[in-house]
């Protein structure tokens, strides 16, 4: 009986180790938020003082950075399981703050709010979209692949299913999302820093390349662990104050997100005012109906494939091999969705917020006089100094730009909504100026901004890197390579993963939007089936699964490619159709009408078929197949890998 | 490693079977509360919700609040089907 007691205790001892750790990460990032405030509040006084607002910009941008370097120095590792998976011992509810990190990329923080505001209700297929996913995350695959105890994604689909051909598939997927996506993220790095520090659109890509190797170069996934917490703190706090501030302004409730209702209101009584013919409004869409932008087929597809890609996409589901249990595992999706939720949740409040500041203070105003044409709110011509706002055809930085601008086009004495249009990004980063705050607040949103970028470049860099150096070079060229060895390739592939990434970026390719949309179309098509039947379907055989991927991925890559380049050639040789319009044009063609963001609608049924076919034709797995699926369904028990 | 018994293939199917109906309770609401709601968005609108149209809100707001209910939900009920067949780590 004694004897049988002692293996309880240890067990007692490890909890108590597990919740030591946890009230210390605790302790650490407690100090560490308060010391962000800190820092803010003294940056605050400073501008007070006097000091000018480039200076207060560049002490955000590199204090930050430093902060993400320390740490990543800190977390340095030569273990092999250390750099892949960060020992296994991260607990869920800071794996969770980790990943919602990863997740909230650059187009997320400062992008999102700004596509609500131009699509009001379809651009909500985004919200959905990226919130959803996660529910798949936690029931259909996180766990299982925690259990099987994979460093990388590949990992799972060569272990399942027979080895080299599919774990090769598997990484050119792989590759083929998580590229496109981090070229966007080191574009919104360089975009950033140069709006905020004023250099160079090419210095500002390689000075935030550094950033990003600082964090995870030495540590690998331990260190881009620690520096995505601590990335996490800043890029919320930043997201939600100058909002929160607004709303307590306008609507004297700091709760923006319940007070944002009264915003639509104004809003719609607006539109149903001045949307009418000869109104200053005349041609704005309403904000809160339906299916203007997106038919209902586009609207659900485009939700549909940015869920199902979120339960796809490498760079998240490898997240959850870093928890000490599946139990956590999943705790920890809960956890991350709570965090993106915070964000997500917001998000559709800043739209509304500044649609009715536009609606209200810069259209239908009198600038009929210069005198007339000063009252209008500052922020129209800080922005518009910085090319980000568009009236009656100039970027005006002065009152008098603005309404000469408009007396030469004959507009008249007001401004209507055809007259005038803001970028996208504007939204978010101008709703400081829009409620008069001080510039300590801009350069705070502008830390966030930057921390979320560099934060989902990180994960996506290792998750590409990771892949080369554990499945290519380890697994299929030298498997007998010292731990030093693989570590060494490792850091080296990141380097020139992430120069790659800065040289696509430099270029700054057109509508990489679009091409996240892409991203997650590509990776759900490819990896969502062949992931969750080789879990949830014994029969599942390597020749289904390998086809499946093929044909997902093949379908997916030739609608994208033929409706975005060669879309005369997929209107007579492969039946589709115009979908705004009669043109046939790039991104305006497609079969049923289905825009090319939302291609995981044919693909994803295409893999599932073609999956569940080729495996009734082809023999059953093995029994030790078997017995390994039964294996990765059971929490308990060893890891497989 | 484990001192205690080894899982049964009875168990094993058990524990698999709660948990195959776990998942399709989830994804039901998850596709009824997530999608499907939506597809009433027009006649939703046409009522008001703390100032909201009710449409709008169930897809800015209402949804993401049920898939986060849902997720801890699921989780805390897969754990305990995990504990109940005795399939669970040991901590």
């Amino acid at each position: 009986m004694r004897i049988a007691e002692w293996p309880k205790k240890s067990e007692l001892e490890r909890r108590m180790a597990g919740r030591d750790l946890t009230s210390n990460l605790s302790r650490i990032y407690g100090v560490y938020t308060v010391g962000f405030a800190i820092f803010v509040m003294f940056l605050a006084i400073l501008e007070q003082v006097g000091v000018p607002d480039t200076v207060i910009g560049y002490l955000f941008v590199f204090f930050t950075i430093a902060v993400y370097a320390g740490i990543g120095i800190l977390s340095r590792t030569m273990m092999v399981s250390e750099y892949y998976v960060a020992g296994r011992r991260i607990p869920a509810f800071f794996n969770g703050m980790a990943t919602a990190a990863d997740w909230i990329s650059a187009a997320s923080f400062i992008g999102m709010a700004g596509t609500l505001y131009a699509l009001g209700y379809d651009g909500l297929a985004f919200v959905l979209g990226w919130t959803g996913g996660y529910v798949l995350v936690a029931v259909l695959i996180a766990p299982y692949l925690r259990k099987f105890g994979a460093y990388t994604v590949p990992d799972f689909l060569g272990a399942r299913y027979g080895g080299g051909f599919a774990r090769t598939i598997g990484i050119f997927i792989l590759f083929c999302a998580s590229f496109t996506y981090i070229v966007a993220q080191v574009t919104g790095t360089g975009v950033i820093a140069s709006r905020f520090l004023g250099i160079p659109f090419e210095v500002a890509v390689f000075v935030g390349l550094i950033g990003i190797l600082l964090c995870s170069m030495l540590g690998g996934m331990r260190a881009v662990t620690w520096t995505q917490v601590a990335q996490y703190i800043v890029l919320i706090i930043a997201y939600l104050i100058p909002v929160v501030l607004l709303s307590a302004q306008r609507t004297g409730i700091p709760v923006p997100q319940l007070m944002y209702g009264e915003v639509l209101q104004d809003i719609t009584a607006l539109e149903m005012a001045h949307a009418v013919p000869g109104g200053y409004l005349e041609g704005a869409r309403s904000h809160t109906q339906p299916f203007v932008h997106y038919d209902p087929l586009n609207f659900f597809a485009l939700a549909a494939c940015l869920m199902i890609g979120t339960a796809s996409l490498p760079h998240v589901l490898m997240r959850y091999f870093t928890t000490p249990s599946v139990r956590e595992a999943r705790k920890s999706v809960a956890w991350t969705l709570l965090f993106v939720f915070i964000l997500y949740f917001t998000a559709p409040a800043y739209a509304a917020f500044a649609k009715l500041e536009i609606y209200s203070n810069v259209l239908g105003t009198d600038i009929s006089t210069l005198d007339a044409a000063e009252h209008l709110p500052e922020w129209v011509f800080v922005y518009g100094k910085l090319n980000l706002v568009h009236v009656c055809g100039v970027h005006p930085a002065t009152p008098q730009e603005l309404f000469e601008a408009c007396q030469a086009a004959g507009v008249g004495d007001i401004i209507r909504f055809a007259d005038f249009a803001i970028d996208d990004d504007v939204v978010v980063i101008a709703t400081p100026e829009i409620a008069g705050l001080p510039y300590v607040i801009a350069g705070l949103v502008a830390a966030g901004g930057l921390a979320a970028a560099l934060s989902t470049a990180d994960g996506l860099l290792l998750a590409i890197a990771n892949a080369l150096s554990h499945d290519i070079y380890y697994r299929m060229i030298d498997p007998k390579a010292s731990t030093q060895r693989r570590l060494i390739v490792a850091r080296a592939l990141l380097i020139v993963v992430a120069i790659l990434a800065a040289i696509a970026a430099g270029t700054q390719p057109a509508g990489i939007l679009s091409m996240v949309a892409w991203a997650f179309s590509i990776a759900a098509s490819g990896l969502f089936p062949a992931l969750i039947m080789g879990v949830w379907w014994k029969r599942t055989t390597s020749a289904g699964a390998v086809m499946g991927m093929i044909a997902g991925t093949g379908v997916c890559l030739v609608y994208l490619i033929v409706s975005r380049y060669f879309p005369e050639y997929g209107v007579e040789t492969l039946g589709m159709t115009t979908i705004d319009g009669p043109e046939v044009v790039a991104n305006n063609v497609g079969w049923f009408g289905v825009r090319n963001i939302s291609a995981g609608l044919f693909g994803i049924p295409v893999a599932f078929v073609v999956t569940w076919l080729v495996s009734l034709v082809t023999p059953a797995p093995s029994k030790e197949m078997q017995d390994f699926v039964d294996a990765i369904r059971v929490p308990r028990g060893e890891t497989l890998a | 490693m484990d001192g205690s018994q080894p899982i049964t293939p009875e168990t094993a199917a058990r524990h698999w079977g709660l948990s195959r109906r776990l998942m399709l309770t989830t994804l039901t609401l998850w596709l009824l509360g997530g999608l499907g709601i939506h597809v009433f968005v027009e006649p939703l609108n046409e009522m008001v919700f703390l100032g909201f149209p009710l449409g709008f809100f169930a897809a800015a707001q209402g949804s993401l609040i049920i898939f986060l209910i849902l997720i801890f939900w699921f989780a805390h009920r897969q754990n305990r089907i995990d504990e109940d067949c005795g399939v669970a780590e040991e901590e």
